[in-house]
């Protein structure tokens, strides 16, 4: 198990680079002059002296690598720049927002297990009757709908139909519902679909028919073995839906107000400030990243089939 | 579970027809949204403001008197040929590079693999979200931000395709019997690691719709007034207490669509499951 980590976190290094080149590349890839931008959001009249102050200072002509190596090193101190906007550190900006996202982001993945699994299970064992059909459609809707068209429909209903919900949220526990679940629906469409497949294929397995042809209780099979042995394809599922849960984070805290770093990103993309767009996609990508190796490797612990298996390549 | 028995495989073949002919449909009416829209879908009229569905305006008007219906038709053509030529130029694209990453190995492919190991470094939409924002507000911009990950798959799928294919006797034979490259390419591994890149072709459909019109949504999509269900969405939710059509008209078209393409695409999944064929 050590060793599988120390090589997963070898092969990381590589990708890594890459993703920080790419994100430092973002800002170049936008058209105009950088320099012209910052002045402009900061409200400063752009003049030619004001431009070449402002592009000696930023550093603009330098080359692009040396400029990437400076920002990486600073990336690596935990120093992301400064904001176009304000001037404040971007770092301390992101802090200030993730927060708020994680909490967002955390509950609605709580909501969605906690309905999915109970679904997927009842789904499974009601194989091809009505509950199963329902729970399947409904769920297949579900997963059709984009984030934005749940969120400003939970909205209409919630805040404006029945009024129990503010319209713009705060960061209370009654704030807090609306958004996770607009999160949290197609989250909670896909894993009952994928529980339900999990949960199927454990009962088809020998070992189910064996403790059945013994007079196991039926209950029994179904919570202490079958629901044990989904539980790491529980774990990969929930992994895999990171990286839609931070995407999809961004529409939501947009449509709620929610103060997040994705509210601030959209914020920071309507007035241009480029460093903190940075900041927020290199957070995100290395978030994921790491959610993605964690994936991984409780995987790997939960079922050491599939760590003996590389052994033996 | 059924794997290949006739009945299964005819119920899902019919299933696949189903759809296959609903997306068509839709398709149609996309072409033809000009011609069938009743009214403008760009003219403003300060007579007709927020005006509930009636027989001239079939689902109401927007805040600007502009004819609902006629837009949601015109955004139909928006949304459906954006995500389909963005998923057709990452398939073109993706496939592509994979064969040519599998057949010839060495340095392309290290090249190519590490791009796509960095790519899918990135959660999808927020990586769109990035790009889209920075090029600036349009459509153009956002299939390419929605593109810039989307040829990942197809590369992976297909090189590794290639790659068990390539110790195959017949395409051995192919080679000893003379055939050139390009031509065995083509017409022999082409052909054979088909199947399970029209799966993810497929599949990918309905998601590209939801990310284009998420982007169009967030304002770094289309450029006002072109209609497009996302950017209706958006403009109408500030005055959706007064006028829900605005709103719903666009919602339950998009929602239709997505559900019809995604049907399509895990049926189409479903074949290539009970055909036998793999897929990862």
């Amino acid at each position: 198990m050590g060793r599988t980590i120390g090589k997963r976190l070898l092969q990381l290094i590589p990708v890594l680079l890459g993703l920080t080149l790419l994100v430092y590349a973002l800002m170049d890839l936008a058209p105009g002059d950088p320099a012209a931008k910052r002045l402009q959001a900061q409200g400063v009249a752009v003049s030619e002296e004001t431009l070449d102050a402002a592009r000696e200072e930023m550093g603009l002509n330098r080359p692009f690598l040396v400029r990437y190596g400076d920002w990486l090193l600073g990336v690596l101190h935990g120093d992301l720049g400064t904001s176009y906007r304000d001037g404040l550190p971007v770092a301390a900006k992101l802090w200030k927002g993730l927060k708020n996202t994680l909490v967002l982001t955390l509950a609605s993945l709580a909501l969605s297990v906690a309905v999915s699994v109970p679904l997927g299970v009842y789904t499974a064992v009601r194989q091809n009757r009505a509950g199963d059909y329902v729970i399947r459609f409904l769920s297949f809707v579900g997963a059709s709908m984009p984030n934005f068209l749940i969120s400003v429909l939970l909205m209409y209903f919630f805040c404006i139909r029945v009024k129990i919900f503010p319209v713009i949220a705060k960061s209370s526990v009654q704030g807090l519902f609306l958004p996770a679940l607009a999160l949290a629906v197609p989250l909670m469409s896909r894993f009952v679909r994928q529980i339900r497949a999990e949960v199927l294929e454990e009962l088809s397995k020998p070992y189910v028919a064996g403790a059945r042809a013994r007079g196991v209780k039926e209950r029994y099979v179904l919570y202490k073995n079958v629901l044990h042995n989904t539980l790491s394809a529980v774990i990969t599922i929930v992994g895999l839906s990171v990286g839609g849960l931070l995407g999809g984070s961004v529409v939501v805290e947009t449509i709620f107000s929610w103060r997040g770093i994705g509210k601030l990103a959209m914020d920071s993309i309507t007035a241009r400030d480029y460093p903190v767009i940075q900041g927020f996609v290199l957070w995100m990508a290395v978030i994921f990243v790491a959610i993605n190796l964690a994936t991984d490797l409780a995987y790997r612990a939960l079922d050491p089939r599939v760590d003996g298996l590389e052994g033996g390549r | 579970m059924m794997k290949g028995r006739p009945a299964a495989r005819a119920a899902v073949k019919r299933r696949v027809w189903v759809f296959l002919i609903l997306a068509i449909l839709l398709v149609a009416l996309a072409v033809a949204a000009p011609a069938l829209a009743p009214n403008d879908p760009n003219r403003t009229n300060s007579d007709f403001m927020k005006i509930a569905p009636c027989a001239q305006f079939p689902l109401g008007t927007d805040k600007l008197g502009r004819c609902v219906l006629s837009r949601v038709l015109m955004g139909a053509r928006t949304s459906i040929f954006s995500s389909l030529c963005v998923v057709a130029a990452s398939f073109a694209f993706g496939t592509v590079l994979g064969v040519l990453c599998g057949w010839y190995g060495g340095a392309l492919d290290e090249l190519v693999m590490r791009a796509v190991d960095i790519l899918l470094a990135f959660p999808q939409m927020v990586l769109a979200i990035a790009v889209a924002g920075v090029l600036g507000g349009s459509l153009l911009n956002a299939m390419i931000a929605m593109g810039i990950t989307g040829w990942t798959l197809y590369a992976r799928l297909a090189r590794s395709a290639v790659l068990t294919l390539k110790n195959e006797p017949f395409i051995a034979a192919e080679k000893l019997s003379g055939c050139g490259t390009p031509r065995l390419l083509c017409r022999h591994v082409l052909p054979n690691i088909f199947g399970p890149l029209l799966v993810n072709a497929a599949t990918q459909i309905g998601t590209m719709m939801i990310g284009i019109a998420g982007l169009s949504f967030l304002g770094i999509g289309v450029t006002p007034p072109q209609a497009e269900w996302g950017s209706m969405i958006n403009e109408a939710r500030a005055y959706i207490q007064l006028a829900p059509w605005t709103v719903l008209a666009p919602g339950g078209a998009m929602l239709i669509t997505v559900m019809i393409f995604n049907y399509l695409g895990d049926s189409v999944r479903d074949l290539m499951d009970v055909s036998g064929q793999s897929h990862e």
